[in-house]
């Protein structure tokens, strides 16, 4: 690919054709303030935050849709963008709710350090509010149109990495929103909960319902996502030693931070209460009866009881030697598990193998 | 993957996700939902149809959700999928959309296959899948003229009696149109469950070593007998479909049961819960008290996948790094750990296993990189992976030759894994159940989007059962009025094997004459229905067509 040269904040550096303005500012390590733009969407220029001076350009044009050409001098924060983009934030502001510290976007909202950068200290205009009710039909995630700024972002995930178009722009004028065919509640749309409109929202107008109960996370892991075959990367986000979030990994070339309704919701169930806490063995094995003894699996022979690893492996281990010396080898079946790690996998196979001696080993491939 | 291994020599998929999503130029999806079961591929390929125009056949019974998209939707009867891939490959040849020179370079045994296609004429294909004439030409110039094409399936088309067959008749469709060992086409059969492609390639199958060598080769047997100390016998194992049922025959003594499910995921499950009655030992290592719990006469207490390091390989055979992010919960156990203490157990009472002098018998193991480090040391594909190059941020397809080969994106670019591909001659045979006078309705099986599997994670996520909280069985609203079924009524689904109450989703999703249930929970799962018919050669169950009635209750 060619490349081609332009000057940020006096800063010389060479980019590949077709980048934007704002890819050019990013590859220079020059902040430009947006709320709307995001790497994997198309370029919008909704929210007037990322306006720049360009040499011989006339006004100022949004860096994230503007194409960088060979030579172009670009100043990204001259008194003139200063005053403009000040100006943007003020009107942004105008109608959204300052009420910071009782929103669930606290320290983590975009618009909050967006206004910081911009040098917004005060809300100049006090204008007309928009009163809307939350929608909180999806069991995942609310939507609270008050915080809405109009940045598209949702609309622009939904349609361009979704492919769902299950939100659009709705109504003119101030009375704009985002909103569903009919404006139905979000849960009667074709959604799908992916959550990614609400990863992409720059303020708190789409939250997720598990962020409600708790504050902000404390740890991060990048890991791989346990349900289906496709495999998409995970950050799973946790504090005090539980798991509190998770989103799809941006690193991860499969899925580019995206994630479906499983990845991105479902890991409630790692902390369930209905964990095996302990190793549970029956109550017959402990007192050292024959199962075939045990006719009524009612009785207390059959409870299962909490026992140490200690007594359970070396129970379950007097039992595969002696059922493999007794009935041989394939006598013993073994299930392996398409859940588990590779490295698990492959132990279950040498346990077998060389252990025990039988290829009787299969997992659910085929179901 | 019985079908591809017989045709190519590899039995994995063949493209990756992204190269398909951007460079294939028609999709051909049979037996996959692919935007409820593989959701994040299924959003790449709804993307390339809506923003760069590729073309979509989907060929389902069912109309799911991705067939909104399709350029032509073949609705053919369940159990009929050979006849209407030989049909499209009929007028494939007809029009002369073949691509001549890939056929005789790269293939073997053509004129038999030719031979065997003739008998599938259009009008004859028609009356045993019900698709119209019209679509079946449709469908087939698309595939002629829209290059590369990418064909995708799942358990729609391996679950049925003919599964293995299915599969070799769409491997003879990519060779016959070119589409093998290019960029944007391929054979890609998705994997359900995260890890069943590592699952596969490290040994859990009865017929091979990790790796896919072979129990029955002297060769092979003589390599893991030099590494552990000990090989095998020279013959296959049983599967799961044989060694459960093989309890009432006296044949099975013990089971150890890995992370499944049994009870929730095996055909006819009151055969199945009487053969885990009767068996003598029963070990289950699991995360929850699944409903296999029942039947287990110990309960190893395993880890989730947030607790635990190691690696998980995706459909697309990317060996990917799963990293802890909390501590077991409560005493459990990461899987490996157990595995390899019951292990040391294990040989400290059997002496003649011992001593462990050859340079893999040992099990010390110090963390799964280790482990890994023996997976390389034994496994052709995996020879060049260590947990180093994946911490290091490579991204890794096997196989990968050594520790400087980058791996393989696309398989059989320029050859097959067994030198040339091999044409079979597939004929359609019906399948094992059909509807009758007592039975009148097909019932094909499945997941939803909201559930997984057994439903034993999803089922513990409150979000998830607010949005699928009970099984629902999808009935085509001219069906629903026929039986006064309305969606809010309980109604009853019998089939030969067993019975469940339930409530119906009344929704064209389904053609009349067909249902549709899942068996994500336990107290109406459609495996009480299935029966266990398997594929002679794979052994899969035949889930996608069993002949039930429907009553209201």
């Amino acid at each position: 690919m060619s490349k081609l040269t332009v000057t940020i904040d006096h800063k010389k550096i060479e980019i590949p054709e077709g980048s934007t303005v704002l890819d050019a500012a990013r590859a220079a390590n020059v902040y430009i303030p947006t709320l709307c733009d995001d790497p994997l969407l198309e370029p919008f220029g909704a929210c007037r935050l990322c306006v720049v001076e360009i040499e011989g350009y006339r006004g100022l044009p949004t860096a994230c849709s503007t194409p960088a050409t060979e030579g172009m001098i670009i100043h990204t924060s001259s008194p003139l963008v200063e005053v403009n983009r000040r100006t943007s934030m003020n009107l942004l502001l105008s109608d959204h709710p300052l009420d910071c510290q009782h929103c669930v976007a606290n320290m983590d909202c975009d618009l909050q350090s967006v206004a910081a950068f911009v040098g917004v200290r005060e809300q100049p205009y006090q204008g007309e509010r928009r009163a809307y009710d939350i929608d909180e039909s999806n069991p995942f995630y609310g939507r609270d149109l008050e915080k809405c700024i109009l940045c598209g972002k949702c609309v622009r995930a939904c349609d361009e990495l979704q492919g769902r178009q299950a939100i659009s722009f709705g109504y003119r004028g101030f009375a704009s929103k985002i909103t569903t065919p009919f404006d139905l509640p979000i849960w009667d749309s074709t959604c799908e909960s992916c959550g990614r409109c609400v990863d992409m929202c720059p303020t708190a107008a789409l939250y997720d319902k598990s962020a409600m109960k708790h504050g902000t996370h404390t740890g991060e892991t990048r890991t791989t996502c346990p349900y289906c075959g496709v495999g998409c990367g995970l950050v799973l986000e946790t504090r005090n030693g539980e798991i509190v979030g998770a989103r799809g990994d941006r690193e991860n070339s499969v899925n580019e931070g995206h994630t479906c309704v499983k990845g991105r919701y479902g890991w409630e169930y790692v902390q369930h209460p209905d964990r095996v806490k302990k190793p549970l063995v029956r109550q017959y094995l402990l007192d050292g009866k024959e199962k075939s003894k045990v006719t009524d699996r009612k009785s207390k022979d059959w409870d299962f009881v909490e026992t140490d690893w200690d007594t359970v492996l070396n129970i379950t281990a007097e039992k595969l030697a002696t059922i493999r010396d007794t009935h041989g080898a394939d006598s013993i079946g073994f299930m392996t598990s398409a859940k588990c790690l590779n490295e698990e996998n492959y132990l279950m196979n040498k346990l077998a193998r060389q252990v025990i001696g039988t290829n009787s080993i299969d997992h659910c491939a085929r179901l | 993957m019985a079908g591809l291994a017989t045709t190519y020599g590899s039995g994995a998929m063949s493209n990756s996700m992204d190269d398909i999503a951007a460079n294939a130029a028609a999709f051909f999806i049979i037996g996959s939902n692919t935007t409820e079961q593989h959701p994040v591929f299924g959003t790449k390929i709804r993307r390339a149809i809506q923003k760069r125009g590729a073309k979509l056949i989907v060929a389902d019974p069912r109309r799911i959700d991705i067939t909104d998209l399709a350029t032509v939707h073949l609705q053919q009867k369940a159990g009929s999928d050979t006849a209407l891939i030989n049909g499209l490959m009929y007028l494939i040849l007809e029009k002369g959309y073949e691509d001549k020179s890939f056929i005789a370079e790269r293939t073997v045994d053509f004129e038999a296959f030719k031979e065997v296609i003739q008998d599938y004429p259009p009008e004859k294909v028609s009356e045993i899948t019900s698709v119209p004439v019209e679509l079946l030409h449709e469908a087939a110039e698309i595939m002629g003229t829209s290059q590369p094409m990418a064909v995708m399936w799942a358990m729609g088309i391996t679950q049925h009696i003919k599964g293995v067959r299915n599969v070799m008749a769409l491997a003879n469709m990519q060779m016959l149109l070119g589409n093998m060992g290019i960029p944007g086409g391929g054979v890609n059969p998705l994997r359900g469950q995260n890890n069943v492609q590592g699952a596969c390639d490290l040994g859990g199958l009865p017929n091979v070593f990790p790796g896919y060598q072979k129990v029955t080769s002297e060769e092979v047997q003589k390599k893991f007998a030099q590494a552990w100390g000990r090989g095998t016998e020279l013959k296959v194992g049983k599967t799961l479909t044989e060694m459960i049922p093989d309890v009432e025959k006296g044949e099975t003594h013990a089971l150890y049961i890995l992370g499944e499910d049994p009870v929730m995921s095996d055909p006819d499950t009151k055969h199945i819960r009487a053969n885990l009655e009767a068996c003598e030992f029963v070990i289950l290592q699991e995360i929850f008290q699944s409903e296999t719990a029942i039947y287990a006469d110990v309960l190893l207490p395993g880890s989730s996948f947030a607790e635990k390091t190691g690696t998980f390989t995706n459909t697309e055979r990317r060996v990917q790094m799963v990293r802890q992010a909390i501590n077991p919960v409560g005493d459990s156990r990461p899987d490996w750990e157990i595995i390899s203490d019951l292990a040391k157990r294990i040989i400290a009472r059997t002496p003649r296993l011992l001593p462990l002098t050859a340079p893999h018998a040992g099990w010390d193991y110090p963390d799964t990189a280790a482990i890994m480090a023996e997976i390389a040391a034994l496994t052709p594909q995996y020879s060049g992976i260590s947990h180093k190059r994946l911490e290091n941020g490579e991204r890794l397809q096997w196989p990968v030759r050594d520790e400087n080969h980058s791996g393989t994106p696309i398989l059989h670019v320029g050859q097959f894994a067994s030198g040339k591909g091999k044409f079979m001659p597939i004929e359609h045979i019906p399948p094992a159940e059909s509807p009758d006078k007592d039975y009148p309705y097909i019932m094909s099986t499945g997941r939803v989007l909201y559930h997984w599997h057994g439903g034993q994670m999803t089922r513990r996520v409150k979000g998830i059962m607010e949005a699928y909280g009970e099984a629902l069985v999808e009935v085509n609203p001219e069906d629903a009025d026929n039986l006064g079924i309305n969606g809010e009524n309980a109604i009853r689904l019998t089939s030969r094997h067993g019975s469940i109450d339930t409530k119906a989703w009344v929704t064209d999703r389904v053609p009349p004459g067909m249902v549709y249930a899942n068996f994500h929970f336990p107290d109406a799962s459609a495996n009480e229905l299935t029966h266990a018919s398997l594929d002679p050669v794979s052994k899969i169950p035949e889930y996608k067509v069993t002949a039930v009635k429907v009553e209201k209750i």
